[in-house]
């Protein structure tokens, strides 16, 4: 059955050394004993209150931080990120088809005209117009920008995505845009997502599974209805309650 | 190009007079300037703008080609001192670690020292006298104030999303550092380079002044000023020509980089 995977978590422990240049510093575990899978073309939540490891567990996906035990095992070649901050998430000194063009240019295996049209092409499937393409970032609306920074994300043609509380900084109109562009672009290339949020409404609207994550554990997992209908833990029942 | 303020208009106004001016020099001044042609100490006139001086030379001549040495030792010292400080600063404030400890520490001694009296002592020991000695010695001494300000931009960026973002596309280090952060630390490294021009103007007119800068029969500000003193009383207008020439110059650059730092406080 491995081939309907995109990601496996298997016992993942993860954490992170604090201070001492020249001693060894303090450890602090985050992550304890996580292991979880992500299916082939699912949409997969993470929930959980902020300081719960939501983000040291995508950056533990990622490469960016080494587990300390278990292993993480990638199905895909080359996830990627989008991130919370469209501010922070696009380079400030260059033009939205710079930003769009680099992926591709780092890529390094398509001649400019390729690299052009897609470019075109992504733009188009995030629904911006063209003129965007010669403007910097900071001329954009904070949607738009969002748009970008998944296109960005996209034009290498991952297949597993990682989004870390990509609506959280927009205004809900805008939200509920962008995450159906998510749903319709997971159609159209085959994508399979780990969708971060403390927004239980958005993970209701978007997600297929939820796994609800305490200190560092995932205290459960299960489809969007299984945990919403009927929780078993009464931390899920406490969020559940709170998100009311 | 982003709107202009008052600062920055009058800035390049300024410098851009002068460097026509001090181009210009390169290719022709009125009169020889070693020539020692007219006579002495002649009040400035319509012949002789800013009058002449102990040997008979045509002071607005020399003015022309000194302004030319000096702005060529300023701008190659920055250009020295840029790009090795920038190259220090952007992989020390990047990978961090021992060698940005390190590093910084020898940064922190050389600053300790005054620019003058380190350069002198590059200086004597590359030998004195000659002008490429000087760009070196003073480019060496602004590495430091260079490798300071561009360690903390780089450091400032080097966690931020996009470049994240491009670490996950598979960007190399380099890539990361020139393409994707360098451009962004402008709005600090321009100031800087200004004011290290007009450290350096200033720095090159002191040494000298000492004598251990340019020496005859090249001349530059700094040194015509020293020359200059010894006939304050005879010759006012030469030291008052060339005191004037340099104070320009460092104003209209000056003006140049609080123009910048202004303006990039308004973006951000």
């Amino acid at each position: 059955m491995s081939n309907d995977l995109v990601l496996s978590f298997s016992h993942v422990t993860s954490g992170y050394r604090e201070g001492g240049r020249f001693r060894k510093g303090t450890y602090h575990e985050v992550l304890h004993d996580v292991t979880f899978d992500v299916h082939h073309g699912e949409i997969l939540g993470l929930v959980g209150e902020s300081g719960t490891g939501k983000s040291t567990l995508a950056r533990t996906i990622l490469g960016m931080v080494q587990p300390d035990k278990g292993s993480v095992t990638h199905y895909t070649k080359r996830p990627q990120m989008i991130f919370q901050d469209p501010f922070s998430s696009l380079n400030p000194a260059y033009t939205v088809e710079w930003i769009l063009e680099e992926p591709l240019r780092i890529y390094g295996k398509y001649d400019a005209a390729e690299r052009k049209r897609r470019v075109r092409d992504m733009l188009a499937r995030v629904e911006l117009p063209e003129e965007c393409l010669k403007s910097k970032p900071n001329e954009l609306s904070g949607g738009q920008r969002q748009r970008v920074s998944i296109a960005t994300a996209l034009i290498q043609r991952p297949k597993f995505i990682i989004a870390d509380e990509p609506v959280s900084a927009l205004d809900v109109t805008i939200q509920a845009q962008i995450l159906k562009l998510l749903k319709q672009l997971r159609s159209e290339l085959d994508l399979s997502y780990l969708f971060i949020s403390h927004d239980l409404n958005v993970v209701y609207q978007l997600c297929d599974r939820v796994m609800v994550m305490k200190a560092g554990r995932i205290v459960e997992i299960g489809t969007v209805q299984e945990i919403f209908d009927n929780p078993k833990e009464d931390y899920t029942k406490q969020l559940l309650a709170a998100a009311e | 190009m982003k709107h202009l303020n008052g600062y920055l208009k009058t800035g390049l106004i300024l410098t851009g007079f002068l460097t026509v001016f001090i181009v210009l020099g390169f290719f022709w001044t009125p009169y020889d300037p070693t020539a020692m042609d007219a006579k002495k100490f002649l009040a400035p006139s319509l012949q002789h703008l800013m009058g002449t001086d102990n040997f008979g030379r045509d002071i607005f001549s020399r003015v022309l080609k000194g302004a030319g040495t000096t702005f060529g030792i300023a701008v190659a010292t920055v250009a020295i001192g840029a790009v090795l400080g920038t190259l220090v600063g952007a992989l020390t404030g990047f990978f961090g670690g021992i060698v940005d400890d390190v590093l910084m520490r020898i940064n922190d001694a050389l600053t300790a020292f005054p620019s003058i009296l380190l350069a002198l002592v590059i200086i004597s020991l590359l030998g004195p006298g000659k002008k490429y000695n000087v760009v070196l010695a003073l480019g060496a001494v602004f590495v430091p104030s260079f490798a300071r300000v561009t360690r903390t931009a780089f450091a400032g960026l080097r966690d931020v999303n996009y470049v994240k973002s491009a670490r996950l596309m598979g960007a190399s280090n380099s890539r990361i550092l020139w393409v994707h952060i360098l451009p962004n630390t402008m709005n600090v490294l321009l100031p800087a380079l200004t004011i290290g021009f007009n450290n350096a103007v200033l720095a090159e007119a002191s040494m000298s002044y000492l004598g251990i800068g340019v020496t005859p029969p090249d001349a530059s500000l700094g040194y015509m000023l020293s020359e200059a003193q010894s006939m304050l009383t005879r010759a006012p207008w030469y030291a008052l020509s060339t005191g004037l020439t340099i104070i320009l110059l460092v104003f209209g650059v000056g003006l140049i980089g609080e123009g910048l730092q202004r303006r990039s406080g308004e973006v951000s």
